[in-house]
């Protein structure tokens, strides 16, 4: 009898495709991603979207522009302050609002929490991306009591619409300062904590490293921008090339990576933390005295024209493009969410990857889906 | 360049055009057959660069659409706005820009959910937010859904 052998040469794989979430504990929310794959290896990427879409857009052009500042909220939930301070900012510009010097302390103050809190999620969800349980906990006790500061100063945990147009909603409690330098200086002992648990660790070095890149030209062609573009080498602070509120007096480093690489996403991430923390610092020593908000009248109409405005969010460049007839709501309120932009570039890392590495890519570029959705 | 400079450049190099400005940006009103040179040019010239774009999309004037697209450039940090007035409101075709920035395919996968406007040349133009059996498209102004339930 001959002997069935079959050579490497004759044997046929065919692609199939696995569909991944909308449930899937990786896509951080519902997003489904349509892999196909051959084998192991990824060959196509196709995200879908849409599983929690609102239409925020649609629903600004029927309120009044102080009432979308709290569907903003609703946008990124990790950074509703700093979708809250993009809205106001772009109505005190259109405006012609003046902001108490007090009131933009407070925001820059209440931005760089957000960011740390939304930084230190992120750090432990992309860990348990990758396989470890631990730090998914511990970046939750740390956020945790951020969020209760939210919670004291602001009323709210997540969805905090505490900066609104003219400053903010109320003024922080006179315990806000003594609590902040405490917590601050618990935060930098965690910060080792961290370092010694993921950042050196063997596993996750190698999960990371080498993987997931993203060129500085892919990443100007794919509009990415924030930590992910910055650790392709892409300077794209919104805070160094157009500063608001104060932000030009204060010292700090735009953090950039020229690794492309997952690892480079992460080290980015991780010393952007340590760049917040000074912010907050240099800020808590000299707060200003006087008011906290100018007041507005009830109604606000914008004079007709078209503005944009733009700030850095934890996760890129956050921007509105307001279209105003002059009336008191807006005629087309259109947001530039920076998960969008960087969604496009989880195609061009992950094929020719394998699909576990596609998890990691994911978890790095940091998607949040309702900011997609919108 | 700032603004009144890059106005001033737009005004010399494209004398057939209409340029105005908004509050933050200049903005170049062009034609939709003139769209992918044009935009090449200021993506291309060594004056301008403008090799980011990081807002694209469309506003309903009624019964006009008119396509925006905002550019900026990574290596002079100036920003402008070009803008497309698309007359035809049952049938509004424009020509891709993917081949000129791979950010347009999810930018405009959303400007054709919302808008109804079909773009040529797109890699995999599709309804990303809503289903595709979904009736009317709901950024333009007429249009009706019985289900709304106004607040």
């Amino acid at each position: 009898m001959e002997n069935p052998i079959v050579t490497p040469s004759e044997l046929k794989t065919e692609e199939f495709v696995v569909n991944i979430g909308p449930q899937h504990p990786a896509t951080h929310g519902v997003l489904r991603v349509e892999a196909t794959l051959d084998g192991e290896i990824i060959k196509d990427v196709l995200p879908h979207l849409g599983y929690i879409h609102r239409g925020i857009e649609k629903m600004t052009e029927s309120l009044g522009y102080k009432q979308s500042i709290f569907l903003t909220s609703r946008m990124d939930y990790l950074s509703a302050h700093i979708n809250n301070h993009l809205c106001a900012l772009a109505i005190e510009k259109a405006a012609q609002i003046e902001v108490p010097a007090r009131a933009k302390a407070i925001r820059i103050i209440m931005d760089e929490l957000q960011r740390l809190t939304s930084h230190e999620l992120w750090w432990g969800s992309c860990a348990m991306d990758i396989g470890a349980v631990t730090p998914f906990f511990l970046a939750f006790r740390d956020r945790e009591r951020i969020l209760e500061l939210f919670e004291q100063n602001t009323g709210n945990r997540l969805t905090m619409s505490y900066i609104i147009p003219g400053g903010v909603m109320n003024d922080i409690r006179p315990d806000f300062v003594p609590k902040l330098k405490e917590l601050i200086k618990s935060i930098k002992d965690y910060r080792k904590e961290y370092d010694q648990l993921i950042t050196g660790n063997f596993i996750f070095q190698h999960r990371t490293q080498g993987i997931g890149i993203l060129s500085k030209e892919q990443a100007i062609s794919l509009g990415c921008t924030g930590p992910t573009a910055r650790a392709s080498g892409l300077s794209c602070d919104i805070r160094k090339l157009y500063p608001y509120d104060g932000y030009e007096k204060l010292d700090f480093k735009e953090v950039i990576d020229y690794g492309c690489d997952n690892w480079a996403r992460y080290v980015v991430r991780m010393e952007e933390m340590n760049q917040s923390i000074h912010i907050i610092e240099q800020l808590l020593d000299n707060m200003p005295t006087g008011e906290y908000r100018t007041k507005l009248k009830g109604v606000l109409k914008l004079p007709a024209g078209e503005y944009y405005q733009r700030v850095e969010s934890a996760r890129g460049e956050l921007g509105v493009y307001i279209v105003s007839d002059g009336g008191a709501k807006p005629y087309r309120m259109k947001f530039r969410t920076p998960c969008y932009s960087n969604l496009g570039a989880v195609k061009p890392i992950s094929v020719g990857m394998k699909i576990a590495d596609l998890m990691a890519n994911m978890a790095t570029i940091d998607l949040v889906i309702p900011d997609m959705d919108r | 360049m700032i603004k009144e400079e890059l106005k001033h450049y737009l005004e010399q190099t494209f004398p057939n055009s209409k340029v105005d400005e908004t509050f933050d940006f200049p903005v170049l009103f062009i034609t939709k057959e003139e769209l992918i040179p044009v935009m090449k040019q200021l993506r291309d010239a060594p004056e301008t660069k403008f090799n980011f774009l990081f807002c694209e999309t469309a506003v309903d004037r009624n019964p006009e659409l008119e396509m925006v697209y905002h550019l900026s450039s990574t290596y002079y940090h100036h920003d402008m706005m070009v803008k497309v007035v698309l007359e035809d409101r049952e049938n509004p075709v424009i020509e891709s820009v993917y081949s000129l920035w791979e950010a347009a395919d999810l930018y405009e996968d959303e400007i054709y959910d919302m808008f109804g406007i079909r773009f040529t040349n797109h890699p995999n133009l599709r309804r990303i937010f809503l289903t595709e059996e979904w009736v009317g498209y709901p950024l333009r102004k007429d249009y009706q859904d019985d289900k709304i339930i106004s607040l």
